[in-house]
């Protein structure tokens, strides 16, 4: 049936084979991504309003599930204001600055045994380089609309990144040294075992710590001071309407999904089945139950989704960080104890401490 | 040594824990919300909403242009004119409420000495063009006419507190 594809696909050159492919793997991680986000966004509403009692969204089709599709719809016809005062250039280029990195990050992120868009090395120093340039999207967009409080916005978040930033690196250390490895597949293979094998066991603080800096790092409440909009309106976006606002939006949840996928993989195990270790090898063998029970992409999924929901549960039940607070935390709580931790590691590791490292 | 207790025991996050927990709990808990249009929250039978000028039982409008309506609206919402009928009795050629001044104290109906203006259960209308929401005479004894069995029940019911 789909004869003339593969023919044609073969007569093309080996370079432009290649481009292709990965075009296709890019528009297969990023497509349902996109789907993720804007059900992340009913998802959240639901949540948040069935904690207060509530019951969220629910006119706009079975149960409200085509509410994302009409915010969509209504976010595309909006007019997009371009402030007079504002630098109409870094204005526009703002919010794709912040969403390209929230979805560049997952080009290497292994979904299963293998199964990643680029498996580099230095995945984890890539994914680190990436995810700080996000912040990039916010600063600029703060500063190109030219009003105060976008500006106000913008410092708070640039202060605000710089302090997690530190403590989510020294998180990440403690994981590189935990596994020996740059790559993250090889960091979740450096889990397998059992639940227990994960490291969130021995990496009990830095998982904490890398868990809350990401909800730091995505300005999720309760550190969402760069939107604050008790304080400063919407911080960073005010001026921003329409589809730009929109792209900032997918933005903010691409970036916690990604945060979410990263606390798995490098905390929770990835792809790892958490019966394996518990049920006996040979159930893993069954041909359908064994793929179901046995580690796979959608152990990575559910694990997601159970951070995600973590996201969701933190904003619904905290008030927002005072700024100074916010800074207390990051330099003189998160920084010590990590710098703490790491040195707890790194003679756990030499004392091949536990079933972690008794192997090597 | 006990600041160092205090931080040793902050590290255990319980107090966010605590946090976490009442709102795990009220996600199972029973939801409140009234899905408005098609079940509604019960009206107390001193409700007020829509005006209405009634009438009595034979046909003759109550209103005996008494302005103390008008003298006690707050809001100023209240126009009234009035004339001596043909009959030597007084009574009003214009009473106009504009319902965009209007605050829905329920003053007017305190102070009407024979139950002629009332305010109904009504509160779900709208007006389409400007002038829609300036109720005039015609249009208020329209109201009442029209509801008039439900504003009586309302009378009845809450006469024993008057």
């Amino acid at each position: 049936m789909f004869e003339w594809v593969t023919a044609i696909f073969t007569s093309l050159p080996l370079a432009v084979q290649t481009m292709t492919l990965i075009i296709l793997k890019i528009v297969a991680i990023s497509l349902p991504l996109m789907l993720c986000v804007a059900y992340l966004t009913y998802a959240e509403r639901k949540i948040i309003g069935y904690m207060q009692v509530r019951l969220g969204p629910n006119r706009v089709g079975p149960k409200g599930w085509l509410q994302p599709i009409a915010d969509a719809v209504k976010l595309m016809f909006k007019e997009i204001i371009v402030p007079t005062g504002s630098n109409k250039y870094l204005f526009l280029i703002s919010p794709v600055l912040s969403i390209a990195p929230a979805l560049a990050a997952w080009a290497v992120i292994p979904f299963s045994d293998g199964m990643a868009l680029a498996n580099i090395n230095a995945g984890l120093l890539y994914l680190l380089a990436v995810t700080s340039v996000g912040v990039y999207g916010v600063i600029i967009a703060g500063w190109a609309s030219n009003s105060k409080y976008a500006l106000l916005g913008a410092m708070r978040s640039a202060a605000q990144i710089v302090a997690y930033e530190i403590a989510m690196g020294f998180a990440l250390v403690g994981v590189l040294m935990a596994a020996g490895s740059l790559n993250l597949g090889d960091i979740v293979r450096a889990q397998s075992g059992s639940v227990i094998h994960w490291f969130w066991l021995p990496l009990l603080p830095l998982f904490i710590i890398y868990f809350i800096s990401g909800v730091a790092e995505t300005n999720r409440a309760p550190f969402d001071v760069a939107e604050g909009e008790s304080e400063i309106v919407a911080g960073f976006h005010v001026e921003y309407s329409g589809m730009a606002f929109a792209v900032f939006f997918l933005a903010e949840y691409a970036n916690m999904i990604l945060i979410a996928a990263l606390t798995s993989i490098m905390f929770l195990g990835g792809w790892l089945s958490p019966l394996q270790g518990i049920l006996p090898e040979y159930i893993f063998t069954i041909p359908v139950l064994g793929a179901m029970l046995g580690g796979g992409m959608h152990w990575l999924l559910i694990k997601i989704s159970f951070i995600l929901f973590h996201f969701l549960w933190l904003r619904a039940t905290f008030p927002r960080y005072r700024y100074d607070q916010i800074m207390r935390l990051g330099w003189k709580v998160f920084i010590p104890i990590t710098i703490v931790w790491l040195l707890v590691i790194g003679l756990m590791v030499l004392g091949r401490v536990g079933p972690w490292w008794n192997a090597a | 040594m006990n600041g160092i207790i205090r931080y040793l025991k902050s590290l255990l996050l319980s107090e966010m824990r605590q946090g976490m927990a009442v709102t795990g709990r009220h996600l199972f808990a029973r939801k409140v919300t009234q899905q408005y249009p098609e079940d509604k929250t019960p009206l107390s039978n001193r409700f007020r909403g829509l005006h209405a000028l009634r009438r009595y039982p034979n046909g003759e409008e109550r209103c005996i242009a008494c302005k103390l309506c008008e003298a006690v609206c707050p809001a100023l919402a209240i126009t009234i004119e009035s004339e001596q009928r043909a009959d030597g009795t007084r009574r009003t050629t214009r009473y106009d409420i504009d319902l965009t001044k209007c605050i829905f104290c329920g003053y007017c109906e305190e102070s009407c000495p024979v139950d002629s203006i009332v305010e109904t259960h009504i509160f779900e209308y709208h007006g389409e063009e400007r002038g829609d929401l300036y109720m005039t005479k015609e249009k208020l004894l329209a109201v009442g006419d029209k509801y008039e069995a439900q504003i009586a029940a309302a009378r009845k019911q809450d006469a024993a507190y008057r």
